[in-house]
């Protein structure tokens, strides 16, 4: 990572038959940057995501993640993300600590690393009464700040957010949100996709895919200023309203 | 045909229901008038659904009564059945069944065709015309959305029930869906919808913000949100995140959050700006600007929830 | 009544749209009938037995001549004493026969390997009917309904039983919690159409392919695998109608308890299809059986069809001999019924 990107993509390409998903895609994520990845429903976010995990090969195009290929060193990357999604997360019929070490156990942590870095957890956000509760017990908003940690467990270079606050209350998304803010001060750097634009406000940097491409990319306020809006919610209206795929 | 005589098209009475040990709804009470847009607004798990459930007559309420149509919930739930279109809060349609198949189906549910009720759904539904043999599994979340809609709608009729119908839809997609329940609603249906995005709320008559199975506050969007007070100011700098901590620090600031491009500070009772500026300026802001803000919906429900 | 033509429709369209559990369904009751009756069976062929001469006489030439004519037993030649165990531990040999000639009277003695007992048991009974072939024997054994004693005669009703209840039960109780599943349940629940309505458009569609495979099943029975054919297949028919519509039931009782599909095959799963192939009296006879294994028997529905079955198809007995089952049958189903309509009323 000397050249201090987190993330660095060249022309990436993925194609399933004659199906172009993601098209020709290049950006980069500079280290500690909270990174915001919009775009429409089908407009290939979940293709690009999968392949910046190492899930999915490129049909072409080159990219590292953490400094390690993404075509080559998926393994490597694996290792140095963290992944958290609304729609998976946590197991709801384990309790808290137990969730907590199954991940960083996954990572190959120790058990003393696991032991230490759980009280902290527990001690942050609050939580050392309901470590032994069943995650399907507690409430959503912690849930989500815990799913969080788990994925920050291990120390990535780089933590995934896949639509993380879907449905959520205003309140919980904040603490989330602030959550993500924390992380990102102590040099994590955070790849996210949401469907609320204003949270795309929160984002350093973001980008609107349309139909595989990018079709822009940069700060809220300067989107804003190019595109005459007020909100990102209109500037996204603007770039994604000819929009031909669904998803 | 019998015609119900009624006004409020939904009328709910201290409606409650538990699940085990969880209170879902605590003594919800509201009405929709009819051919209005009535919004329920409230983060998943708020008790919506559970409305719903109710409304549409699959499950019965604890305690409390209530009229959809005119009709009782209760006592005449066949015959609002045939009254209502529901559209549950996932896609619930038959995703190996086609397009056409999905649609005649539902229409035959209720003993109706779709050619005769087929203007009701055309100003949205001809887009999807174009494949009426692509299985409904296959289709967009935009297309299955409009396919969902038009079955909910194909028996026309009084009162459309949607639970959520925008969830997981990208911006672009949510926005044509409430230009299309606008059309119906002038057509002169009674819609109840609910959402947990908050910025939808404007798009409605009159809303009920909704958590934790209660009824937080219940009025149009406008007089909602105008009756927030004026303490409310957006605060920004280069590094948000230390300015938020800043600020939460200080005695003034009952509340602070992020809210976009800016923090949202709740001011309290001696709060000054300038004083509050310089005060920021020395701790090494040097960039912080503070001025008054509009507050929203949004922050109407932080505040509500955050008390509650 | 054309919404319940419609919810027919609908649940032929999804049959159909899900060729592969179709194949299966069309497949598989033919494949396993065919299995059962040509390739696996329990009748032993090719015993290979060798004899052990001491003195070659008429006697010993004719056994031997009969030894080897006989189709069941591949005649391994005339081997000294020493050698017959050896070959018997090598398993070169299943069994071999020792004839001693004393003074006129021919002595016989079997030696058989066991390890099988089911083997060894049948060889033996082979062996002994073929030396006794020959003479006077104090015991005249007549079989009845099965001269043969063809062991596909036995399959065919417990392979019927099993069918019905995996396609049955199974398939009407994933039908209806994979709507669960979609929320179209719920829609259908929401609509005018009667929960009865709701249920019959679930269930006619599976009794109707139950039918056709009740029809391809038995024209193989008989065409197939030779099942002696009478006017008593009438009374074949009705009684496995009646089983099939148990199995419905139980499969609609099934899906009001569960709520998803994994869940519903599981239960379904083991619930229904082991006891079916262990207790039904499909595969070991319940006679052999524990009492208290014989009394769990009981409430199984197969063990009475496959009862009945075996009357009615084998031994061609007027409906009369199988009164008790078609009673017990008709309980069973009674009492599915009462349970599924409350349960599925509860849950509104």
């Amino acid at each position: 990572m000397d050249n201090g990107f987190a993330i660095s993509v060249r022309n990436l390409v993925k194609g399933f038959g004659g199906f172009t998903a993601v098209d020709n895609i290049s950006f980069d994520v500079r280290r500690g940057e909270i990174f915001g990845f919009l775009g429409a429903n089908g407009a290939g976010k979940t293709t690009a995501m999968r392949m910046l995990c190492g899930l999915s090969c490129p049909t072409s195009g080159s990219g590292t993640v953490a400094g390690y290929d993404i075509a080559r060193q998926a393994e490597e990357i694996k290792r140095h993300i963290g992944y958290m999604s609304q729609k998976f997360s946590l197991y709801g019929d384990l309790t808290v600590s137990e969730n907590l070490t199954l991940f960083s156990t996954v990572y190959g942590m120790s058990d003393k690393d696991i032991r230490l870095k759980s009280d902290m957890i527990f001690k942050t956000l609050e939580m050392e009464e309901m470590k032994n509760c069943l995650v399907k017990d507690i409430p959503v908003g912690w849930k989500q700040k815990l799913a969080f940690s788990a994925a920050t467990m291990h120390a990535p270079d780089v933590v995934f957010l896949d639509e993380p606050t879907g449905g959520v209350d205003p309140v919980t998304r904040r603490k989330f949100w602030e959550l993500i803010y924390q992380a990102s001060s102590q040099g994590i750097t955070i790849f996210v996709t949401t469907h609320y634009l204003d949270e795309a406000e929160y984002c350093n940097r973001i980008s609107i895919m349309v139909d595989g491409r990018i079709k822009a990319l940069d700060s809220p306020e300067n989107l804003k200023k190019e595109y005459a809006s007020g909100t990102m919610d209109e500037v996204f209206r603007i770039v994604a309203k000819d929009a031909k795929r669904g998803d | 045909m019998e015609r119900y005589i009624y006004e409020k098209a939904i009328d709910v009475q201290s409606v409650s229901k538990q699940y085990g040990k969880i209170q879902a709804l605590e003594d919800v009470s509201f009405s929709v008038a009819e051919g209005s847009m009535f919004g329920l607004i409230g983060p998943d798990g708020a008790g919506k659904s559970t409305l719903y459930r109710i409304l549409t007559t699959i499950v019965a309420p604890d305690g409390g009564r209530a009229t959809v149509a005119g009709l009782d919930i209760v006592k005449d739930y066949r015959k609002i059945r045939a009254e209502i279109g529901y559209m549950p809060d996932r896609f619930s349609l038959y995703p190996d069944l086609t397009v056409n198949e999905n649609l005649h189906f539902f229409a035959s549910l209720f003993g109706v065709s779709v050619k005769d009720n087929y203007d009701l759904i055309a100003p949205f539904f001809d887009q999807l015309v174009k494949f009426p043999n692509r299985r409904a599994g296959a289709l967009s979340g935009g297309m299955k959305q409009k396919l969902a809609l038009g079955c909910a709608l194909i028996h026309r009729p009084k009162i459309l029930l949607l639970d959520e119908p925008t969830t997981g839809v990208d911006a672009v997609s949510r926005s044509e869906f409430w230009d299309m329940l606008a059309v119906l609603k002038d057509k002169g249906m009674t819609i109840l919808v609910s959402t947990s995005y908050m910025d939808e709320a404007k798009r409605c008559d009159r809303i009920a913000l909704i958590n934790g199975g209660r009824i937080l506050d219940m009025d149009t969007p406008e007089r909602l949100v105008a009756g927030m007070g004026d303490n409310l100011y957006n605060a920004s700098a280069r590094d948000m995140y230390p300015l938020l901590l800043a600020l939460r620090d200080m005695h003034e600031v009952q509340d602070c959050y992020t809210f976009g491009a800016t923090l949202h500070v709740v001011a309290g009772a001696d709060f000054n700006p300038e004083e509050i500026s310089v005060r920021l300026n020395r701790m090494g802001f040097d960039d912080v600007e503070i001025y008054p803000a509009k507050g929203d919906i949004e922050d109407l429900f932080i505040k509500l929830a955050g008390n509650g | 009544m054309p919404v319940f033509i419609s919810m027919i429709k609908k649940e032929a369209l999804h049959l159909m749209r899900d060729s592969r559990t179709m194949t299966v369904v069309l497949i598989m009751p033919l494949v396993l009938l065919l299995l059962f009756g040509f390739a696996i069976s329990t009748e032993v062929n090719n015993v290979n037995v060798v004899a052990v001469v001491h003195r070659h006489d008429d006697a010993s030439r004719e056994l031997i001549e009969k030894l080897r004519a006989n189709p069941y037993f591949t005649f391994k030649g005339i081997v000294p004493f020493c050698e017959v165990e050896p070959m018997l531990r090598k398993g070169e040999v299943d069994a071999a026969v020792i004839l001693d000639c004393d003074k006129g009277a021919t002595a016989y003695q079997i030696i058989v390997d066991a390890s099988n007992p089911s083997i060894g048991q049948t060889a033996t009974g082979y062996m002994e009917s073929v030396i006794n072939g020959g003479m006077v024997s104090p015991v005249s054994v007549r079989t009845l309904y099965n001269p043969r004693l063809k062991s596909a005669y036995n399959f065919v009703p417990g392979i019927m039983g099993m069918i019905f209840i995996l396609i049955c039960a199974m398939m009407t109780s994933v039908s209806i919690v994979s709507e669960k599943e979609t929320g179209t349940m719920n829609l259908l629940l929401v609509s005018p159409v009667r929960p009865r309505t709701i249920i019959l458009g679930k269930i006619v569609p599976y009794f109707i392919l139950s039918c056709v495979i009740l029809a391809l099943m038995l024209a193989i029975a008989y065409s197939v695998l030779g099942l002696p054919l009478s006017s008593n297949i009438v009374n074949v028919v009705w009684v496995s109608l009646l089983y099939i519509v148990l199995a419905l039931l139980l499969g609609l009782f099934i899906s009001t308890i569960v709520s998803t599909q994994v869940t519903a095959l599981l239960v379904s799963g083991v619930l229904l299809m082991l006891p079916v192939i262990m207790l039904s009296g499909m595969i070991f006879p319940i006679e052999n059986m524990p009492s208290l294994l014989q009394y769990v028997s009981c409430v199984i529905p197969a063990r009475w069809y496959i009862s009945a079955m075996r009357t009615l198809m084998i031994q061609q007995l007027p409906v009369s001999y199988v009164v008790t089952e078609v009673s017990v049958l008709s309980g069973m189903a009674l009492a599915v019924l009462f349970l599924a309509v409350k349960k599925f009323n509860i849950i509104q």
